[in-house]
């Protein structure tokens, strides 16, 4: 999160005894949704265009292997981090969850039952990766802006060399995706950083050029959300011309339209992310936490950290006049009695 | 000044306090060299551990006493406190160093412990905490550096402490009362994960309200120990004047934990059998219930043994608190991630280190310093 104007006049308003307007300001932010920036980059995954072949899990880690990517280190330079199963052969990756050398994974839901669900499909893929949220819970409670969220693309970065691993990038992401590298003496935090390091050189999301089926696209998130507003409009069963690798739709491919469950998940929640998702099955059943709502987490904290300088400015002022008052009475009582020194202040 | 005699430095005491010194400093160099995977069982699912729960969390509001004593003594004036106010600032300096010792060991890149300090970010609840722990370890040097002054005959320092040394306690409060709440507040952005029989917009006012209960039973406790081993001798309304601000404390606490529990978590959450309801129950009663009402019957708040068992209670309740606040809080979520936490040996071994460097230094202080000369 920037330290943006309105946020700094409300800390200055804060230090300023200004509790009263501070208050007000902030409940009327805490209403506003966050707004992204006008040319925030993310990507679009459709569950029901996923044929489940991963390629976006090996070439997101080809692709973040190389120097600058989220995967890279100096001293494991032009290694692969794979994760072959334990005793097993070295032929097929297979990571079982996020870690420090998996930022983006392929998920498999089969537990659809056609006789009570008969709309919904019996499985689906779900792709984890950071979700680039709109106001990032990771990047408000980092303490050395060691995560930091990119004023133009919106996308969230991670600088190794500030960050000091307090971890609570961790505790605080509702998705659980920063990932730690707990097996390093020297340990950084790693997540998806939308292949930012691409962008320089005119490319985009590995995971998103190398998916064949259009089930990740990648693109500016208006556009994108647009595309996907389009799609639930879609009938089942109508065929789309669904657009490949990106959302300017300059490679199409044409496929009949299967069940969507009415909702795009990241638009609301957590209060907007700059990964959007559409699934034939209920978000729920995907991993998602049910408890994840639309509200924007940074306020939580936010709204005890505004109230800090404050309680600071109240709490030396009433310790001041406490003192005073009990000093006066000692002065007074003392006078009564027989003229003694009062200065017993050490 | 002269040593005090009454306390003897080779006792079979301090022989096992430093072997647990010894062994948990040997294991911290190990989590120095070789990092957080080879020493601890965290994982991406439990960041935070018992180093954190216990040592960090718990470490900070057993400090709370000295705040709260040099507040009652230097702000409110009231006399009756004073032979334990040097004790009750001497445990929060020492208490605060521990915690300054785990948060290094704790976070990845010990060596980086200063970024905070330059690279800001007033948004994180995590760096307001760092500024309060920085702040007030100072002032609480400041607060302690007369008994040394004393000791080495500084006369001119200790009259120039003397002088501010007000001001440093009104200081000291604002920044105590703040990081206790702080401490809480570092959980309300967890509000996804966290089991609502803990988490509560009003996280930093519990976290604030059990620490102070906390810090009075902890300065109670530790009097009636030197008043055992070290022989500091007190007067006896101490003690019940401690177990009657701990009563009223104590009770409001219950107090907002019944009205959290009744109108926002719901009650039946707390008996549905699960690992979650269970540790809350167990963290209350032990912690909260039983201790009220204990306290509130005269004959035992105005006796010695008494006090002494509700003391010990109340201090293993909140640490119980900050444990699943910390980690037990958290359960349900990962365990449907089918991932779990428990600590290493390695894990117990630096938290007895610590624990037992803090002890160690505490009656040193005793013996060398003028601790219970007022």
């Amino acid at each position: 999160m920037a330290i943006n104007r309105r946020d700094f006049l409300k800390f200055s308003a804060g230090a300023g005894l200004l509790a009263g307007a501070g208050v007000e300001t902030a409940s009327a932010a805490a209403e506003a949704p966050p707004q992204m920036p006008k040319d925030a980059l993310g990507i679009l995954y459709d569950a029901t265009l996923c044929i489940g072949c991963m390629s976006c899990m090996v070439n997101c880690k080809k692709a973040n292997a190389e120097p600058g990517g989220a995967l890279f280190h100096r001293e494991t330079e032009g290694q692969i981090p794979y994760e072959y199963p334990k005793d097993g052969d070295a032929i097929y990756d297979a990571p079982i969850r996020l870690s420090d050398k998996t930022l983006c994974i392929i998920k498999a839901y089969r537990a659809g039952d056609k006789a009570v669900e008969p709309d919904t499909p019996a499985s689906s893929f779900v792709k984890q990766h950071c979700l680039h949220c709109i106001d990032p819970a990771c990047v408000s409670v980092c303490p050395v802006k060691a995560l930091q969220k990119q004023p133009d693309t919106g996308i969230i970065t991670y600088n190794k060399n500030r960050c000091f691993g307090c971890r609570y990038c961790q505790i605080a992401c509702p998705f659980g995706i920063p990932q730690y590298e707990w097996s390093k003496a020297s340990p950084s935090v790693i997540k998806c950083q939308l292949c930012n390091h691409r962008l320089a050189q005119g490319k985009y999301s590995a995971c998103c050029e190398y998916c064949p089926t259009g089930a990740s696209i990648f693109g500016r998130v208006e556009d994108l959300r647009e595309e996907a507003k389009r799609r639930l409009a879609l009938k089942t069963g109508d065929s789309y011309n669904y657009p490949v690798q990106h959302v300017d739709g300059r490679q199409r491919t044409e496929k009949v339209v299967e069940h969507y469950v009415d909702h795009i998940y990241g638009m609301n929640e957590a209060g907007g992310t700059q990964y959007l998702f559409l699934a034939g099955v209920e978000f729920n059943k995907l991993g998602f936490n049910p408890r994840i709502s639309d509200m924007v987490y940074p306020r939580l904290t936010w709204s005890y950290v505004s109230h800090v300088p404050a309680l600071i400015g109240a709490l030396l002022v009433a310790g001041t006049v406490t003192r005073l008052v009990t000093q006066r009475m000692e002065r007074n009582k003392n006078k009564d009695q027989t003229p003694t020194d009062e200065a017993d202040a050490s | 000044m002269e040593s005090n005699p009454n306390i003897k430095t080779w006792t079979p005491t301090t022989f096992v306090l430093l072997f647990f010194i010894v062994t948990g400093g040997a294991t911290m160099l190990y989590r120095i060299i070789f990092g957080l995977g080879a020493t601890t069982n965290l994982s991406d699912a439990y960041p935070w551990g018992f180093w954190l729960g216990l040592d960090v969390l718990g470490g900070v509001a057993m400090a709370a006493g000295g705040f709260i004593i040099a507040c009652v003594v230097y702000i409110f004036n009231w006399k009756k406190y004073r032979p334990i106010v040097r004790p009750a600032i001497l445990t929060a300096f020492l208490g605060y160093l521990m915690a300054v010792v785990a948060i290094c060991l704790d976070i990845g890149h010990p060596f980086r412990i200063w970024h905070p300090m330059f690279m800001w970010q007033y948004h994180s609840v995590m760096w307001v905490v760092a500024m309060h722990v920085i702040f007030y370890t100072t002032t609480l040097a400041l607060e302690f550096s007369p008994m040394l002054f004393e000791r080495l005959g500084w006369e001119k320092a200790r009259q120039m402490v003397g002088k501010v040394m007000v001001g440093a306690v009104i200081f000291g409060v604002m920044l105590s009362t703040l990081h206790q709440s702080s401490l809480g507040a570092v959980y309300l952005i967890a509000e996804s994960k966290m089991s609502p029989l803990w988490w509560d917009t009003k996280l930093p006012f519990h976290f604030l309200v059990s620490a102070v209960a906390m810090g009075m039973a902890m300065v109670s406790l530790e009097t009636m120990l030197s008043k055992k081993f070290l022989h500091h001798e007190v007067d006896s309304e101490i003690f019940y004047g401690l177990a009657r601000g701990t009563l009223i404390v104590l009770s409001f606490y219950l107090l907002l934990k019944l009205y959290q529990l009744i109108m926002v978590a719901g009650v039946g959450l707390a008996f549905n059998g699960s690992l979650e309801s269970n540790m809350y129950l167990v963290e209350m009663l032990i912690g909260v219930v039983i201790p009220v009402v204990l306290l509130a019957m005269k004959n035992f708040r105005r006796n010695i043994n008494w006090i002494f068992s509700v003391n010990l209670l109340v201090i293993t309740g909140v640490l119980l608190n900050r444990l699943n606040v910390g980690l037990f809080s958290m359960e349900s979520y990962f365990a449907s991630h089918g991932l779990s936490y428990s600590p290493t040996w390695m894990e117990f071994l630096v938290s007895l280190g610590i624990i037992s460097l803090g002890i160690f230094l505490y009656k040193m202080s005793a013996k060398h310093l003028p601790l219970f000369s007022h």
